[in-house]
């Protein structure tokens, strides 16, 4: 059984359909990837699957280890295990690194009742020391605003080390037009290779086959203008890389 | 959240329910004048207090200003207070209390609740005032602080037991003339704080004063004078709090400041009055020869508030500084900012606004720079920033500048912005909920002037703003 299930999922923004019926499953411990030209709904499909309000989905469903994910808010997905690596990071002025962290963790923490459980303070900067550790970020990061002045490669470190802190079972990478710094493409992949475990299931989404090279995906979807419309193994990804998306009827290269 | 949204009434209960200090005492006062204000009124506060017959004077000559001086045009509409309907005077307790327990036990369970005692015994603080209505209840400064010198009584007391000093300042920083609300003030004042710091002394810790209005229609007009003489330092803390009442109070209070050479004054207020309560006040500092000046004024609470606290600097070097933060929510219009004139060579200055505007309330910043001519060498930012949460409420910037003075370097800044959806998603994506989501954007907003408070009184704000935000979201 898998554990992420859509099913025919159409969804809009301003009244346009960008989704028109999507279907996928994946199961924890795999790693998928979806490849798509621009403008096929890579983006949508992330904003949509972590809930964004300006979406909004007018068929299909999306369930999570049996949880309607549709029915939830941003904040009740994340809680339920979903995570979605942005590619475009809010900067939050004010709000130090270490102070939303805590924040975010001790949300979690919280009963279904809504009953706190914070962490100890000992204990979070155990934690904290450890991931940071592994991604190799510097100690006086935690005390710079959130994203405020970061560089690319920070933020790309921040969305990790938010990942590794919240321990999500649904990780969603956008990365739909990053393809062009490689540093970014490794600090995402070394971020997603330590976490990668049978608990862990990966949605990568990507213009680009490069980022593939570094994240090795189980399963290789293409989606073609709101559709699905390939499913196969990693050599799907070699072959976008070889000959573009012209087989779909885009004339689009899916390399650097 | 989509499900939970409020009925506009539910919403309102949900607000008021989110002020803690909406509560009043059933305490008789041992004397008032009645509502309304004439000379006789005038006479009789003068009487009761047994002034000098200067200040007697002082106080018709102020009143009779009081009568003719028009409101002001500008800012808030004012034409609502009906001056008939409210008591001018309100003296709660025969004597000040030199112990908390000695209150009357509804008072002193006020004070609890509003956590001053406890302050004082943490020892956060070294000296604290407590008015209560039109006289100071509760005083007391370390004894330490008294050996060395430092002064610090109810105004009342300042004029009895130093009148000299008292006389020399009163009324000379802000004129008995300088507005409608200082004449009025200047007319019927009682209470407040009388501050004297001696050459060379730095006061560790705040001295601190909590005003509390408890009575229906009340008028709290307390007068605070500080003098820091040559190369000393104080911080003085002021909160004040209100009952919600269906009827309007008013609070119109003078502070007058004197830093000399070399000194250091750091004024910081929490202003957190019910939504009741119009706040009018004037505030206004002299810095001598590189003397420094910091007013850190926060308006959370009241009506309307119009406040600009200014800086005079006067002598060479002199630095001064306002950090305003102004809190408008539903119903509520803070016009506040500041105001700082450059008088002489090479000083400094900067003014750092913060506002932040939900549920159809209204934050105006207003602000005066002026350079005086041969001010040469002068430098000053301003910098006014307004968060705005939602599409029913408004803010507005207005930056007067005057420059007499071609030798000098200013700066001006001010952006709007509004809360970003992006932002919201973003920190719900991590687990918070709307709430604690809009509340970490407003608090990062807030955050520069945060961190100036002392640290207990930045988690307070921080915990004023959270409970502004509670059920703000729909």
């Amino acid at each position: 059984m898998a554990d992420l299930k859509i099913r025919d999922l159409h969804a809009s923004i301003d009244g346009a359909e960008i989704l028109k019926g999507l279907d996928l499953e994946l199961s924890k411990g795999q790693v998928h990837a979806i490849m798509g030209p621009n403008g096929s709904g890579k983006s949508t499909l992330a904003h949509v699957l972590m809930g964004h309000p300006a979406y909004e989905v007018t068929g299909g469903s999306v369930e999570f280890e049996g949880n309607d994910l549709l029915e939830m808010e941003a904040d009740e997905r994340s809680r339920a295990g979903v995570f979605l690596a942005f590619q475009y990071p809010s900067a939050i002025p004010g709000v130090t690194v270490a102070n939303f962290l805590r924040t975010a963790v001790n949300a979690h923490r919280r009963g279904d009742d809504g009953s706190a459980n914070p962490i100890s303070v000992r204990e979070f900067r155990a934690q904290l020391q450890e991931a940071m550790e592994g991604l190799k970020i510097e100690r006086a990061m935690t005390s710079r605003y959130l994203n405020d002045g970061f560089s690319g490669g920070e933020k790309k470190r921040m969305e990790m080390l938010q990942m590794a802190m919240l321990t999500p079972r649904l990780a969603i990478l956008d990365e739909t037009d990053s393809g062009l710094d490689i540093d970014a493409l490794r600090i995402v992949a070394d971020g997603v290779n330590r976490q990668r475990s049978a608990d862990l299931g990966v949605l990568v989404i990507t213009h680009y086959s490069r980022l593939l090279r570094y994240i090795k995906p189980d399963v290789v979807h293409v989606l073609v203008d709101g559709r699905i419309v390939r499913t196969g193994g990693p050599e799907v990804a070699d072959e976008l890389e070889r000959d573009g998306y012209a087989r779909y009827g885009v004339e689009e290269e899916a390399t650097v | 959240m989509a499900e939970t949204k409020l009925t506009p009434q539910e919403q309102a209960a949900t607000d008021i329910g989110a002020y803690r200090y909406g509560f009043h005492d059933d305490l008789e006062p041992v004397f008032r004048t009645r509502k309304g204000l004439d000379e006789d009124v005038v006479r009789e506060i003068s009487a009761h207090k047994n002034e000098p017959e200067w200040m007697t004077e002082f106080r018709l000559k102020s009143y009779r200003h009081f009568v003719k001086r028009e409101l002001p045009r500008w800012g808030a509409d004012l034409s609502v207070i009906d001056f008939d309907n409210i008591y001018y005077y309100l003296k709660p307790v025969e004597q000040q209390a030199k112990s908390w327990d000695d209150l009357p036990d509804g008072m002193r369970e006020t004070w609890d609740r509003l956590g001053i005692p406890e302050a004082e015994k943490k020892r956060l603080l070294a000296g604290v005032g407590a008015q209560y209505e039109s006289e100071v209840v509760y005083h007391n400064l370390e004894k330490e602080l008294k050996e060395r010198g430092v002064l610090f009584l109810d105004m009342d007391s300042g004029l009895r037991e130093h009148e000299d000093i008292v006389r020399r300042y009163f009324g000379t920083i802000i004129p008995y003339n300088d507005n409608k609300f200082a004449a009025l003030n200047s007319a019927v004042w009682s209470g407040g704080s009388f501050i004297y710091v001696p050459p060379g002394v730095k006061v560790d810790l705040p001295l601190q004063a909590y005003f509390r209005i408890n009575a229906e229609n009340m008028g709290q007009f307390e007068r605070t004078l500080i003098i820091v003489d040559r190369d000393a330092y104080v911080h003085y803390v002021e909160g004040c709090t209100a009952p919600i009442y269906s009827t309007d109070s008013l609070h119109s209070a003078v502070v007058e400041i004197h830093v000399a050479e070399g000194g250091r004054c750091r004024y910081t207020t929490i202003q957190n009055w019910s939504t009741n309560v119009y706040n009018l006040v004037t505030k206004r500092a002299v810095a001598e020869r590189n003397a420094t000046m910091e007013w850190v004024d926060g308006n959370l609470g009241s009506q309307i508030t119009m406040k600009y606290p200014a800086v005079l600097l006067k002598g060479e070097g002199a630095h001064g500084e306002v950090l305003s933060i102004a809190f408008a929510g539903r119903g509520q219009h803070q016009d506040a900012g500041g105001k700082i004139t450059h008088m002489a060579p090479n000083t400094t200055s900067v003014i750092t606004s913060k506002s932040i505007s939900k549920d159809g309330g209204r934050s105006s910043y207003r602000g005066l720079l002026q350079v005086n001519d041969g001010a040469v060498d002068s430098r000053s930012k301003v910098v006014c920033d307004a968060l705005i949460l939602d599409a029913d409420s408004r803010t507005d910037t207005y930056p007067y500048i005057d420059i007499k003075e071609n030798a000098v370097d200013i700066g001006h800044e001010a952006t709007v912005s509004k809360i970003g959806e992006e932002q919201l998603f973003y920190l719900m994506s991590r687990g918070l909920s709307e709430e604690e989501a809009s509340a970490m954007v407003v608090s990062g907003f807030i955050e520069p002037i945060t961190k100036e408070l002392p640290l207990e009184y930045a988690v307070e704000l921080n915990r004023l703003i959270q409970l502004q935000m509670e059920g703000s979201v729909g």
